[in-house]
C-alpha cells in the first residue's frame, strides 16, 4: 500500500487535515475571534478546492473497497466548490455564533462522509460514508440553539435519516443475502432477477429517495429546511443532494445496470410525482426557505429525468446540472442568508419592495430564480434543456411533456418572488443592507457562473468525455 | 463587416451593458438611442449587402452564414444566416426598437432598467431571426421572457401584474410545446454522419416519418401560434398589450407576435411539409375564426389600446391564413403582412401611447376633438388607422391583398369560403377604425383640459416619421419587399410540395 494511501485518498486527507487543525485550534483556544477563524477557514477551503485539481490519479485501495477516478475527482471538486461558497455566504450568520469552530468541524465531517460515500466501491464503505455524512447534519440543523424550530428540524432530520439509513441497510442486507457479496464490482454478474434481489434494489432506492427528498419520501424536507439555519439549509439542498445524486448515478449505472428495465419504471413514476408534487406545493408557500425546499424537490425530479435516460449523455447532463444548480441555488441562498441574518425576515411577503432598497441583491436573487426556473440566457436554461433532451432519448413523450409543461408552473412561483421584489410596495420594506466582503465574493461567483456557463460549451464536452 | 450577423446580437447587448453602467436616466436614454440607431444602420447596411449579393448572382439559400460548435456532444451549433424573409424581419425589428426608444423618452421611474431590458428584448429578437439551428432559435425565443415580464409588471398600467403573469406563462407554455416538438424532430434526425442535429437546413430534408410529423407539427405550430395570438390561445394578447408600457406594446405586437409567425413558417411548416399539408385545413379554419372573431371583438372595445390589441389578433390571423394556405403567393403575403402589421401596429401603439401621455385616458368616449389641439399626433393616429383597414397606398393593403390572392389559388370550396369570410372582415375593420377615429380624433373638443395639450416633440415626430416612411415604402413600392421574400417563399413551398399532396 505505502504512499498510495496518501495519493489516492488525497482529497479525504486534505479535509481531515483541516478538520484536525480546527479541532486543535478549538481545544487550545488559540483563536477566539470569530472573524479571524472565518478568514482562516475560508482560505483553507479555497486551498483545498484548488488542491483538488492537482495530483489526481486513478486506482483502488483496501482491496477494492475504495476507488477513485476522473469522474469522482470532478464530483469531489464540485462538492468542495459548493462548500466553499456556502462558507462564504454564511459570513453574516457566523458573526453571531459562538461555536464557529464546531460548525466548520461538523460541516467538513459531513463532507468527508460524502467523499467516502462517493468513492465507495463496496456497500459497507458506502454505508459508513452515508452515516458519517448524515449524523453531523442533524447536529448542524440544531445550530440555532436558541430557536425551537431549529431543534425541531434537528429531531426530524435525525429520525427521518435514521429511518432512511435503516431502509438502506435492510436493502444492503438483502443484497448480501441474495448474492453473498457486497462488492460493487461483483454485483452486476450476480443479478438474476430473483425476487429478493429486486426487493433489495427497491429498498436501496427508497433509501436514496429519502436522502434526495424525492416524492413520496419528501415529507421531512420542508420542515427541516425551514427550521435549520440558512447555511445549513443551503448545504442540505445543494451539497448533500448533489452527493446523493452522484452516488445514485454510480449505483444505477454501474451496480444495477442489469436492472435497467426495473429502475426505469421506478424512476418514471418517481419523476412524474416528484415534479408535480414539488411544484404544486411550492405554489403556496409563504416562507422563502420552505419555498426553496419545495422548488428543490421539483428540481430533483428533473435531475432524475437525466438519470433515467441510462446513457452517458444523461449522466453528463446530470453532472452539468448539479454544477449549474450550485450556482443558481446558492445565489438565491446568499441573498436569503443575508436578509435572514440581518433582519430575521424569512417570508416572501417581507421581500416586497426589496429591489428599491437593495437593487444589487434584487438582481442577484432574480437572476438565480430565473436560472432555477430555466429561463435563458441563464445557465439554468442549459441545465434543464440537457436534462430534458437526455430524458427524451428514452422515447417517453409523457416524461418529456410533463417536464416541459411543469417548467411553466415553476416559472409562476419563481416569478411570484420576483414580482414581490420588483413590483409590489411595502409599508415596512427591508432597509438597505450592509455586509462584508465574503457574501459579495459569493454573489459575484454565482452571478458570473449563471451568466457565463451556458456559453462555455467545453464544460459539457469535458464531462461527456469523462463518461465515455 | 456588414455581413457579420453576430454583430446584430452583440450591438444590442453592448448597448444594454452600456445602459446598465450609465449614471442616470438621461445618460441611459441617450445611450439606448445611440445603440438603437447603430442597430438601425447595421440592419440597413446588412440589407443592402444582401441585395448586392443577390444581384451579383449568389443563389445560396442562406447568406452570410457563420457556424461554430456550441455543445458538440449534442451537436448543438451556433449557426446563423439570413434569407430574404429574415432580412425583412430584421429590418422590422430595427425600426421598432429604434422608434420604441424614441417614444419612451419620458420614462422617469427606473429608466436605466427600462432601457436595459428594452435592449435585451431587441437582442433576443435579432438572434431569433438569424438562427438556423433549432436550439439557438429556441434559446433566443425564450430570452425575451425576463424582459417582457419585468417591462409590463413594473412600467405597465392597469392590471399590469395580472397581465404580465398571464402573458409570460402563456408564452412559456408555447415554448414548452415548441420544445417537445423540437426534441421529437431531433431524435429522428441524422446529419449524414450518424449524429443527431438541430440544423434546420438539414432537418428540412430528413424525410421524418409521417407519424412523428403528425405528432410534432401540432405542438410546434401551436407553440409558435400562441406567440402570434392564434385562436383560441390569443387571450394573453389584449391584456398584455394594453397593460404594457408603450415601447413594450410596440415590441410585443410589432415583433414578438412575429416571432411566432416566423417560427410557424420556418420551424413548423418548412421542417414538416407532409404534416403541414395534413393540418392545413385546421390552420385555415383557426385563422379564419381569429380574423372574424378578432374583428368583431374589437367592435366591442372602448379602450384605444384594447381596440388595437384585438385588431392585432385579427390581423395576425392573416399571417396564419397565408401560412396555412400553402401557396407561394400566400406565404409571401403572410411574410409581408408580418412586416406590414409590425410597422403599422408599432405606429398605432406609439400614437396611442403619446396621446395617453397627454390626456391620461384611453377611453374612446372621453376623448374627442384631438385633431384640433394636437394635429400631428392625431394625423399619425389616422394614418395608422387607415393602414390598418387596408387603404391602398399603405402597407396593409399590399400585404392583405397578396394573402387573398394566394389564398384564392386554392380552388376547393372550403378554402374559398374561408378566403371570402376573411376578406369580408375588412368591412368590420373599417367600422371600428373609422368609429374610433371619428369619436376620439374628430368632432368637437369634449374636455376643456384638452385644448391646452402640447403637440409632438422632436423625438415623437422622428419616431412617427420613421414608421410612416416604412409604411409608405411598402405600400407605394411593394416590389422590393416582394422580391426579397418571394424566392425564399418559393424554397419553402418546394419543400412543402415534396409531400406530394398539393399540385
Amino acid at each position: 500500500m505505502g504512499s498510495e494511501v496518501f495519493i489516492l485518498m488525497k482529497s479525504e486527507w486534505a479535509l481531515m487535515g483541516i478538520i484536525f487543525l480546527l479541532l486543535f485550534l478549538k481545544v487550545t483556544e488559540t483563536i477566539k475571534d470569530n472573524t479571524a477563524l472565518f478568514r482562516l477557514t475560508n482560505v483553507l477551503l479555497l486551498l483545498n478546492f484548488v488542491f483538488g485539481f492537482f495530483c489526481n490519479s486513478k486506482g483502488e485501495l483496501f482491496s477494492g473497497m475504495y476507488i477513485t477516478n476522473d469522474v469522482l475527482v470532478l464530483e469531489k471538486n464540485i462538492l468542495n466548490f459548493g462548500t466553499l461558497l456556502i462558507s462564504l455566504l454564511s459570513c453574516e450568520w457566523t458573526k453571531t455564533h459562538k461555536n464557529l469552530a464546531e460548525f466548520y468541524i461538523l460541516l467538513l465531517s459531513t463532507l468527508l462522509g460524502m467523499f467516502y460515500m462517493l468513492s465507495a466501491n463496496h456497500f459497507l464503505m458506502f454505508y459508513l460514508g452515508l452515516e458519517l455524512s448524515t449524523i453531523p447534519l442533524a447536529a448542524l440543523a440544531n445550530f440555532d440553539q436558541d430557536k425551537v424550530k431549529s431543534s425541531e428540524a434537528a429531531v426530524k432530520m435525525a429520525l427521518s435519516s435514521a429511518f432512511a439509513s435503516g431502509v438502506t441497510l435492510f436493502g444492503i442486507s438483502m443484497v448480501y443475502g441474495s448474492m453473498g457479496t457486497l462488492n460493487f464490482a461483483e454485483v452486476p454478474e450476480l443479478l438474476n432477477w430473483g425476487p429478493l434481489q429486486i426487493m433489495a434494489f427497491l429498498f436501496l432506492f427508497a433509501g436514496f429517495a429519502f436522502k434526495l427528498s424525492a416524492v413520496p419520501f419528501h415529507l421531512w424536507t420542508a420542515d427541516v429546511y425551514e427550521g435549520s439555519p440558512v447555511p445549513v439549509t443551503a448545504y442540505l439542498s445543494v451539497i448533500s443532494k448533489g452527493a446523493m445524486v452522484f452516488v445514485l448515478l454510480n449505483v444505477l449505472y454501474n451496480v444495477f445496470r442489469g436492472y435497467e428495465g426495473i429502475w426505469f419504471q421506478v424512476l418514471f413514476i418517481t419523476i412524474i410525482v416528484t415534479i408535480i408534487v414539488g411544484n404544486l406545493f411550492a405554489l403556496r408557500q409563504e416562507n422563502i426557505k420552505r419555498f426553496l425546499a419545495f422548488s428543490s424537490i421539483a428540481q430533483v425530479g428533473y435531475i432524475l429525468l437525466g438519470i433515467c435516460s441510462g446513457n452517458a449523455g444523461g449522466a453528463a447532463a446530470t453532472l452539468y446540472f448539479i454544477i449549474v444548480y450550485i450556482f443558481s441555488n446558492l445565489g438565491a441562498f446568499t441573498v436569503v442568508a443575508l436578509v435572514s441574518a440581518k433582519t430575521g425576515k424569512e417570508n416572501i411577503n417581507d421581500y416586497r419592495g426589496f429591489y428599491a432598497s437593495n437593487p444589487a441583491l434584487g438582481w442577484v436573487m432574480a437572476l438565480s430564480l430565473f436560472s432555477l426556473a430555466g429561463v435563458p440566457p441563464t445557465a439554468g436554461f442549459f441545465g434543464k434543456m440537457f436534462l430534458v433532451t437526455a430524458g427524451a432519448s428514452t422515447g417517453s413523450y409523457i416524461l418529456v411533456s410533463i417536464a416541459a409543461l411543469n417548467m411553466v408552473v415553476s416559472l409562476y412561483y419563481y416569478l411570484r418572488v420576483v414580482k414581490a421584489m420588483f413590483v409590489e410596495k411595502s409599508d415596512a420594506p427591508i432597509e438597505k443592507l450592509s455586509f462584508g466582503m465574503a457574501p459579495k465574493v459569493a454573489m459575484a461567483i454565482c452571478v458570473i457562473g449563471i451568466v457565463t456557463i451556458g456559453f462555455a460549451g467545453c464544460l459539457l464536452e469535458y464531462i461527456t468525455n469523462l463518461f465515455q | 463587416m456588414m455581413t457579420n450577423l453576430t454583430l446584430l446580437i452583440l450591438v444590442p447587448l453592448l448597448a444594454a451593458v452600456a445602459v446598465a453602467f450609465c449614471r442616470n436616466g438621461e445618460q441611459a436614454k441617450w445611450t439606448a438611442f445611440i445603440g438603437s440607431l447603430c442597430q438601425l444602420l447595421l440592419s440597413g447596411a446588412m440589407a443592402f449587402a444582401y441585395f448586392a449579393e443577390r444581384k451579383a448572382g449568389n443563389t445560396a439559400q442562406m447568406l452570410f452564414t457563420e457556424r461554430h460548435s456550441w455543445f458538440s456532444s449534442l451537436n448543438i451549433e451556433y449557426y446563423v444566416g439570413v434569407d430574404g424573409i429574415s432580412v425583412a424581419m430584421i429590418l422590422l425589428t430595427a425600426f421598432v426598437v429604434f422608434t420604441g426608444v424614441l417614444i419612451s423618452w419620458n420614462v422617469q421611474t427606473l429608466s436605466r432598467e427600462f432601457f436595459f431590458l428594452l435592449m435585451l428584448l431587441g437582442a433576443g429578437a435579432y438572434g431569433f431571426f438569424i438562427s438556423l439551428d433549432l436550439f439557438t432559435l429556441f434559446f433566443f425565443l425564450e430570452v425575451a421572457v425576463i424582459p417582457k415580464f419585468l417591462l409590463i409588471a413594473i412600467w405597465g398600467s392597469g392590471k399590469k401584474e395580472y397581465s404580465a403573469m398571464k402573458l409570460v406563462l402563456m408564452l412559456m407554455a408555447g415554448s414548452a410545446l415548441v420544445l417537445i416538438g423540437m426534441l421529437s424532430l431531433y431524435y429522428y434526425s441524422d446529419d449524414g454522419n450518424g449524429n443527431r442535429t438541430f440544423d434546420m437546413l438539414k432537418l428540412a430534408y430528413q424525410n421524418i416519418p409521417l407519424e412523428v410529423q403528425l405528432f410534432a407539427f401540432p405542438l410546434m405550430f401551436t407553440g409558435f401560434g400562441i406567440f402570434t395570438a392564434m385562436f383560441p390561445f390569443h387571450t394573453w394578447a389584449p391584456d398584455g398589450h394594453s397593460s404594457a408600457p408603450t415601447a413594450a406594446s410596440m415590441f410585443l405586437a410589432g415583433i414578438s407576435m412575429k416571432l411566432g409567425g416566423y417560427g410557424c413558417l420556418r420551424a413548423a411548416t418548412y421542417l414538416m411539409p407532409e404534416a403541414a399539408q395534413e393540418y392545413s385545413w385546421i390552420i385555415v379554419l383557426l385563422a379564419t375564426i381569429a380574423i372574424i372573431y378578432g374583428s368583431f371583438a374589437t367592435l366591442m372595445q372602448k379602450d384605444l389600446k384594447y381596440i388595437n390589441a384585438y385588431s392585432s389578433v385579427s390581423h395576425c390571423g392573416f399571417v396564419l391564413l397565408g401560412i396555412g394556405m400553402l401557396t407561394k403567393t400566400a406565404i409571401t403575403g403572410a411574410v409581408m403582412q408580418m412586416v406590414s402589421h409590425g410597422v403599422m401596429t408599432a405606429l398605432f401603439f406609439g400614437a396611442i401611447g403619446m396621446i395617453y401621455e397627454r390626456t391620461h385616458t384611453r377611453q374612446v368616449e372621453q376623448l374627442g376633438g384631438l385633431l384640433k389641439t394636437i394635429p400631428f399626433l392625431s394625423t399619425v393616429y389616422i394614418i395608422a388607422g387607415l393602414c390598418s383597414l387596408g387603404l391602398p397606398g399603405f402597407s396593409g393593403f399590399v400585404a392583405e391583398m397578396t394573402v387573398f390572392m394566394g389564398s384564392w389559388q386554392r380552388p376547393d370550396t372550403f378554402n374559398r369560403i374561408c378566403t371570402i369570410l376573411a376578406c369580408a372582415s375588412i368591412v368590420v375593420t373599417a367600422v371600428y377604425i373609422l368609429r374610433a377615429i371619428g369619436q376620439a380624433v374628430m368632432g368637437p373638443i369634449t374636455n376643456e383640459h384638452y385644448s391646452h395639450l402640447k403637440d409632438a416633440t422632436w423625438n415623437e415626430r422622428l419616431a412617427s416619421a420613421a414608421l410612416i416612411l416604412a409604411i409608405l415604402a411598402i405600400g407605394l413600392a411593394p416590389f422590393w419587399l416582394n422580391n426579397l421574400i418571394t424566392p425564399d417563399a418559393q424554397i419553402i413551398m418546394e419543400n412543402v410540395a415534396r409531400g406530394g399532396l398539393i399540385e
